[in-house]
């Protein structure tokens, strides 16, 4: 009797992993793959997605190991990491399923509307103090970073200070919605967050990537055109192997329905 | 029967006993462990090596060096004992501004070759690269001498950058003094608002008012931290920059008050309970050789249940210096040793909190978590031993 229990549940989980998929990684795509996985579950009763977080480098690890079919990630696989897929004899595809921008905010009462990569590099280096150097009030400075473990901190490192550290001592918050607060209520206060927490409390900066040709404010009709700089993509990795059972999930994702959740949700689609 | 079954009881109380100090043993264990772990990881990011041109007469660098080197602080091998040449600091990712993708094949089986070239045609280049291309580079390429995180380099460090590339910087220092600064200020704002409460509840109130008082005060110690932190950052810190006219709100003071309404529960109750103790017989003998109520208290009362208040402080700071999450929210988090009570903070609990979620397991940047973690944990204990003696120390009457 145990033993035909045993069977019989190995037969089920052969069939349930047919049709079912887990889906790991960045805290920042999990809200949409949330939504995504949910409305492709009411269309396909018999698929069944699971999503998980935990932050990309711990999704694209379970990928590595085969604990997961999907790593969702908010930044680019790492030199290292792809090499682990290789050297176990796999083939990693990359799917770029929606783009989020990061929107660099100040106080309403901030005069300064517009930076430049360099000027916002020299701030949160701590090269800059304050806000007259950089054509603003006699304020000091105050620039806000979230914590060392978010991938929005490391994206913000890689593309605005060009891979150098944070100054040391820089205020780090827990989460974006009390970078949001802060600078908010903070007069000096300088922060980064991603597109879709824009509120009438903070005022986004113009930015110029081209050393103060030309600025753009970020929307999403910037981020989707290319000329706003900081956008960066949210990925989904898969295996070749597994090619046949993730991909009519990441098809319905790609699909204009599953794009109209990415805008819903706050990125940019495809 | 009956015997049989108090008997069974009897044991089961001892079991349970038993388990719960095992349990506490283990955790402690685990703590240290864990901890240990930290002082074998190498200085630099494991599976990476710093290679430089043959030539570099430079064989080692501090990881502080690396850190100012590939932040471009440091632009020049004089300034760390080698020749007066500039220095290019190289990431693996740099590799797209020298070679195509094709040229560096399809599976990158030609990079380390390419990697040898670029280092030895550039003699004041500093590559950061993994350690299995390195060994295919040629022999005009050195790697730099790297060592065990060091114990010195970690308790006297004054710079917190777990996550820095190449060498992250793990400094103890601004995070337990920032710990023992928010501690200390809580203690100094919650001990005469503690005390007063607590006489006034012992001393003077009247019992209906100490009937509803008490269970008020008592309800504080059970609000989640989480509230508090809420508080804090929504109420306190604007108050506090608006007030002071700082250029940010979120500072040790913040902190300190906070934790000082954090802390009210435990020392009132435990200083009320020590002044009620004073016995009736010692009031009375006080009153009848004519002290009023105000002098019997401050001179009789007081110093009779001192063993008891003090150990409401200790248990206080114990309180303080041991809570996360509202610390978290209102500190600012800067690592910077603090020089006055309006900068901001980081303390150890806190860095906990916010980096273990992320820390690759079992890495130095995991392993120097726990090392923290052991410092809190001894710092309780000597908190908890000292209340402890304080409070078996028997009042002279």
């Amino acid at each position: 009797m145990k033993q035909l229990f045993f069977i019989a549940a190995i037969l089920i989980s052969g069939l349930v992993a047919v049709q079912a998929q887990k889906i790991k990684g960045s805290d920042t795509c999990l809200p949409l793959s949330q939504k995504e996985a949910e409305d492709y579950m009411n269309a396909n009763p018999s698929a069944t997605v699971t999503v998980t977080g935990g932050g990309s480098g711990v999704g694209i690890s379970a990928l590595i190991e085969g604990t997961t079919d999907i790593a969702q990630s908010s930044r680019k696989i790492k030199f290292e990491e792809k090499q682990k897929i290789k050297d176990a004899g796999n083939v990693l595809k990359e799917v770029v399923v929606a783009y989020d921008a990061l929107a660099i905010v100040v106080n309403p009462d901030n005069q300064v509307t517009k930076l430049t990569r360099e000027q916002l590099e020299g701030i949160f280096t701590g090269k800059i103090t304050n806000w007259k150097e950089v054509g603003g009030a006699d304020l000091k400075i105050v620039p806000y970073s979230r914590e060392t473990s978010s991938g929005t901190y490391e994206f913000f490192k890689e593309s605005v200070l060009k891979n150098k550290n944070y100054k040391s001592g820089i205020m780090s918050m827990p989460a974006t919605g009390a970078i949001v607060q802060s600078v908010g209520q903070t007069k000096g206060a300088i922060g980064y967050i991603g597109l879709a927490y824009l509120s009438k409390d903070v005022k986004a900066i113009h930015v110029s990537y081209d050393k103060g040709k030309t600025f753009t404010a970020p929307s999403v009709k910037s981020a989707k055109d290319g000329s706003y700089p900081i956008v960066r993509e949210l990925y989904y990795y898969y295996i070749t192997k597994k090619e046949k059972q993730v991909r009519p999930f990441i098809d319905y994702v790609l699909s204009t329905k599953g794009q109209k959740t990415v805008s819903e949700i706050g990125f940019i689609p495809n | 029967m009956k015997r049989i079954f108090e008997k069974f009881i009897e044991s089961l109380l001892t079991l349970s006993g038993a388990t719960t100090g095992i349990i506490i043993l283990l955790i402690v264990i685990f703590l240290f462990r864990e901890g240990a772990g930290f002082f074998r990881h190498s200085e630099i990011e494991s599976g990476y090596v710093l290679c430089v041109n043959e030539e570099n007469p430079v064989y080692r660098l501090t990881p502080k060096q690396i850190k100012e080197i590939f932040d471009y602080e440091i632009d020049n091998w004089s300034l760390v004992g080698g020749n007066d040449e500039e220095i290019t600091p190289f990431r693996i990712s740099d590799i797209s501004d020298y070679y195509s993708d094709e040229e560096l094949g399809e599976n990158n089986e030609f990079l380390p070759e390419k990697l040898g070239e670029i280092i030895a045609a550039t003699p004041g280049m500093v590559a950061f690269i993994p350690e299995q291309y390195a060994a295919d580079t040629n022999e005009r390429v050195r790697q730099l001498i790297t060592e065990k995180l060091n114990p010195a380099d970690f308790f006297g460090g004054d710079t917190w950058m777990p996550t820095a590339t190449p060498a992250p910087q793990f400094g103890l220092l601004p995070l337990l003094l920032g710990t023992l600064w928010v501690g200390l200020c809580a203690i100094l704002i919650a001990l005469p608002l503690g005390l007063g409460v607590a006489i006034y509840l012992g001393e003077l109130a009247d019992e209906k008012i100490r009937n509803l008082l008490k269970p008020t005060i008592e309800l504080l110690a059970g609000i989640p931290s989480v509230v508090y932190g809420f508080f804090g950052l929504v109420v306190v810190v604007p108050f506090i920059q608006k007030t002071f006219d700082l250029p940010v709100g979120e500072t040790a003071f913040a902190g300190s008050l906070i934790l000082a309404i954090m802390a009210l529960p435990t020392i009132i109750t435990v200083a009320e309970d020590a002044i009620r103790n004073t016995p009736q017989a010692m009031r009375e003998a006080s009153l009848g050789l004519g002290a009023n109520h105000w002098q019997t208290i401050y001179r009789v009362v007081v110093p009779y249940s001192i063993s008891g208040i003090s150990a409401a402080v200790v248990l206080g700071i114990g309180r303080a210096v041991g809570e996360t999450m509202a610390v978290l929210m209102v500190t600012g988090n800067a690592a910077v040793i603090p020089h006055s009570l309006f900068e901001p903070v980081r303390t150890i609990p806190a860095t906990v909190a916010a980096e273990l979620g992320e820390a690759p397991h079992g890495g130095a940047h995991y392993g120097a978590l726990f090392v923290l973690g052991c410092i809190l944990f001894l710092i309780t204990v000597v908190i908890s031993v000292t209340a402890e003696v304080i409070s078996k120390k028997q009042p002279q009457a």
